[in-house]
């Protein structure tokens, strides 16, 4: 998982900083399928996005 | 329990196009469809008080906020962003109550467009959109079908909105903001027995909602109430909480909501209103926000048959809740600790943990062995929690926000986007959009990428048929036979106007759990006519007394 806070980790450890792995089997797998979800959705994005954001304009409710 | 949402709703194109009217033109399409007359019955607004403290005050009408007032079908209540009663006659359940015929029908505007569907739900437009409540149910899949209900019936009005040549083009959004400052409400609804004292309500749950959000979560892109910072965070409401306990639900909004309108007899329930929840999408997501909430209630309301459970949550109370609803939804990697009253500094996952052990150990305590549903909902809810803590990815096909993050962080890694790339943004808002075509949520449901609980064919049979084990079978089931003759409904009545009666006759339902399919299916089934099923319930085996 990461998120925003994904790169701030690699300073501290420096004198036996392990190899840096190489990401699992897993996370590889989860890529490619994202890849294939992004494909997926690809032609149903708003192909103005900042148009169709400013666009969007609610009234409050509850 | 039941849930409630307004959609987000826009004309493709024109923003500035007005909600009020394009909601009315949803509940209205959607009203054409029911052949039965209640599709234009008013809603019974005798039993509603919004102004009803669970503290035990009233608000002075004159000093509400406008938009908090909406018992008036003349006068719709106002968006919570614009400038800005009466305690109901108790009445005794069972027989039909006369009511004077009025000389002329109502005043009706669009606003106020209402209607009661045969499923039990109530579709109308409450504070510029179109306004869901699904049905009275008693278990968490329960929930998820009739939820999804909801969407189905919001999606199929839309569509028929859109082939009118008439009428402009309308998109709903399941979701709970707008990004520019605009927030509307997913509320859930729990019957809650009154003996429960509010105060230990607020105590129990008040750190049970704040860290929920870990698997309650939609995802939002955007950080603040106008979305001014760049980033992601887990919940679409937490920026709009700003006080521990109220009564408002559209300014100062409340991590407890004390809106105490049981829609029931109010001697033996309340009814418990949670504002602080996000809409949710994924089946799993609803599933737990409902399941694992009502278990926290069960212990409240078991509370002396299970004391050490009770005094476990008790002592999980936060030194500033309102901060941490904050706190909580904006760290990704749910780690951050909160601190609490007793000087323990605990994560929303471990405070989360401790509700759950405090359940399990409460039914040992009471000797209760769970049934399926409950079991169900404790399985679940360890599973997520441990995995949210280990490995969260492996949550992404139950959990909102991961699911949404994951699609996210693709875009960002294979095209380079920034979080303030409006492209990011567009995903968020059409996560949500319910036409199966267009909603990313919809298409990761068809590529298999997000888990589904209940079956497409259970959630279609629920847009027309009530759930069979609350009032709500009643309702619908007396607005599909006999639609024709009641002239007006609410949670908790329905009012014939039977040709040739000297009155209006109002069925009060006060108990929720009657009116189920095993109380009132042959009374329904074996009246030929309205006014023979009136016959029935005024007669000694009527309503309440059919067992």
């Amino acid at each position: 998982m990461s998120g925003q806070q994904r790169s701030e980790r690699h300073h501290d450890d420096d004198a036996d900083a392990p190899e840096p792995i190489s990401p699992p089997t897993a996370a590889q797998a989860r890529d490619t399928e994202v890849d294939a979800l992004l494909e997926e959705i690809d032609g149903v994005l708003e192909s103005n996005a900042e148009s169709f954001v400013r666009g969007f304009v609610q009234k409050g409710g509850q | 329990m039941g849930i409630e949402t307004e959609y987000g709703i826009a004309e493709p194109g024109r923003p500035m196009a007005n909600p009020m009217l394009l909601s009315s033109y949803v509940v209205a399409a959607y009203a054409g469809t029911q052949l039965h007359r209640a599709a234009r019955a008013r809603w019974d607004y005798d039993d509603e008080d919004p102004l009803q403290d669970a503290r035990g005050f009233h608000l002075d009408r004159a000093s509400a906020h406008p938009s908090v007032l909406t018992d008036d079908p003349a006068h719709p209540a106002p968006s919570g962003d614009t400038a800005p009663g009466d305690v109901p006659a108790r009445r005794r359940p069972g027989a039909p109550q006369s009511r004077p015929r009025l000389p002329v029908e109502e005043y009706e505007d669009p606003g106020a467009a209402n209607v009661i569907l045969t499923n039990g739900a109530r579709l109308y437009v409450d504070h510029a959109h179109p306004e869901y409540s699904s049905p009275e149910v008693t278990s968490p899949r329960d929930i998820v079908t009739w939820d999804k209900a909801g969407e189905e019936v919001m999606l199929r009005a839309a569509r028929i909105v859109a082939v009118n040549p008439a009428l402009p083009d309308v998109t709903l959004y399941k979701n709970n903001v707008d990004g520019k400052g605009a927030t509307y409400g997913t509320h859930e609804n729990y019957l809650v027995d009154r003996a429960v004292p509010f105060a230990e309500i607020v105590d129990v749950l008040t750190p049970f909602f704040v860290t929920r959000t870990v698997f309650t979560g939609a995802g939002r892109v955007g950080i603040g109430p106008v979305g001014q910072l760049a980033g992601f965070q887990l919940a679409q409401r937490a920026d709009y909480i700003e006080a521990e306990v109220g009564l408002e639900t559209t300014l100062r909004r409340p991590i407890i909501n004390t809106r105490d309108e049981p829609h029931a007899d109010p001697e033996r329930w309340r009814r418990l209103h949670v504002i602080i929840g996000d809409a949710n999408m994924l089946e799993v997501a609803t599933f737990l926000k409902v399941g694992t909430s009502s278990l926290v209630l069960w212990l409240l309301e078991h509370r002396d048959a299970v004391p050490h459970a009770v005094a476990a949550v008790r002592s999980l109370r936060l030194v500033e809740p309102v901060g941490a609803v904050q706190l909580v939804s904006r760290d990704l990697t749910m780690t951050t600790r909160l601190a609490l009253a007793d000087g323990r500094r605990l994560t929303a996952l471990e405070i989360q943990r401790c509700y759950l052990e405090a359940v399990r150990s409460g039914l040992e305590e009471a000797a209760t062995p769970p049934d399926a549903a409950t079991a169900e909902v404790l399985d679940r809810w360890e599973s997520v929690l441990t995995r949210l803590a280990t490995d969260p990815a492996s949550c992404a096909r139950e959990v909102e926000w991961l699911a949404k993050l994951r699609l996210l962080e693709g875009l960002r890694r294979r095209d380079h986007l920034s979080w303030d790339h409006p492209r990011l943004a567009a995903v968020d808002i059409q996560w949500s959009d319910l036409r199966p075509e267009r909603g990313l949520y919809h298409r990761l449901l068809e590529a298999g990428a997000v888990e589904r609980l209940v079956d497409a064919e259970a959630v279609s049979r629920a847009v027309h048929e009530p759930p069979t084990d609350t009032r709500a079978y009643f309702r619908g089931r007396a607005l599909a036979r006999f639609g024709a003759e009641i002239s007006a409904a609410s949670w908790d009545s329905l009012i014939f106007d039977v040709p040739g009666a000297a009155t209006l006759q109002r069925v009060a339902m006060r108990d929720p759990w009657r009116g189920t399919e095993a109380h009132v299916r042959e009374l329904l089934d074996s009246s030929g006519a309205a006014s023979e099923l009136l016959e029935k319930l005024m007669g000694p085996r009527g309503f309440t007394g059919a067992a």
